[in-house]
């Protein structure tokens, strides 16, 4: 698998439905489109969760994996 | 914005009617992930939905009528957390208190389960634009003024939200 370089990381370690979203949409609001958020979660709801925000707001999931028993999600602004 | 305007956000459009503790979770939560995929989001509060919008929230939790309701204890090991204490209606009318008890144990389960408070969730909302429109009508059977609510706070009726809600994507009544 080809590495993906972030520009930034979220993590949302800890945090239940719906500050995962919250926190990330905030985060890719400041950030130039283009870049990249590397965004890590526990809550076990986040992976279909972070699919629906990218469908809704366009911003590509580049990759959802997880690694440390802890869901980690590429997100690329748009 | 409508629906004639194709480059129009989606619209969420909700009710928020409730103001006990476990009822003020759902529109704020709604909002808030709303807002954050870009829609445009309406919360249109009335009765006792109303007192969510004080400075000073003291949304509380009642088991009385609740039958459904687990009551976990949020400390002792994993096993005596996830026991669901049955809690016999006699005992919840009768004892004095027993709101305020149902009301921190429910709040400490949350935070320590990593749920945001109503404070914060509100916040979101509030940062996120979400328009928050207290229902005149009610405001005057309750006796509320709006300097009685957080300044964000805008007046309105049943027409200001048909309005809302008729372009809406989504509406709820929570």
């Amino acid at each position: 698998m080809d590495i993906i370089k972030e520009d930034q990381i979220l993590d949302c370690s800890g945090m239940l439905c719906p500050m995962p979203i919250v926190k990330t949409s905030k985060a890719i609001k400041e950030m130039e489109s283009g870049q990249v958020l590397k965004m890590i979660a526990t809550d076990a709801g986040s992976p279909p969760d972070i699919a629906a925000w990218s469908r809704q707001t366009g911003n590509e999931l580049l990759r959802s994996m997880v690694e440390d028993n802890k869901f980690v999600f590429f997100l690329k602004k748009k | 914005m409508s629906k004639s305007d194709p480059n129009a956000p989606k619209r969420l459009a909700l009710i928020a009617s409730k103001g006990t503790l476990d009822w003020a979770y759902p529109p704020f939560i709604l909002a808030s992930a709303a807002a954050s995929m870009g829609w445009e989001v309406g919360v249109f509060f009335t009765f006792y939905g109303l007192t969510l919008l004080k400075p000073e929230l003291t949304a509380a939790v009642s088991p009385l009528g609740n039958p459904a309701m687990p009551m976990k204890m949020p400390f002792g090991s994993e096993g005596f957390q996830n026991i669901n204490w049955a809690m016999p209606n006699l005992l919840m009318a009768n004892v004095p208190g027993f709101e305020t008890v149902a009301t921190s144990l429910m709040k400490q389960t949350f935070k320590n389960k990593g749920v945001a408070s109503v404070e914060e969730l509100r916040e979101a909302c509030i940062e996120l634009d979400v328009r928050l429109i207290a229902c005149q009508m009610t405001m005057d059977v309750f006796g509320f003024k709006v300097e009685d609510f957080i300044p964000q706070a805008e007046l309105g009726g049943a027409a200001t939200f048909l309005e809302y809600a008729a372009d809406a994507d989504i509406q709820l009544f929570i």
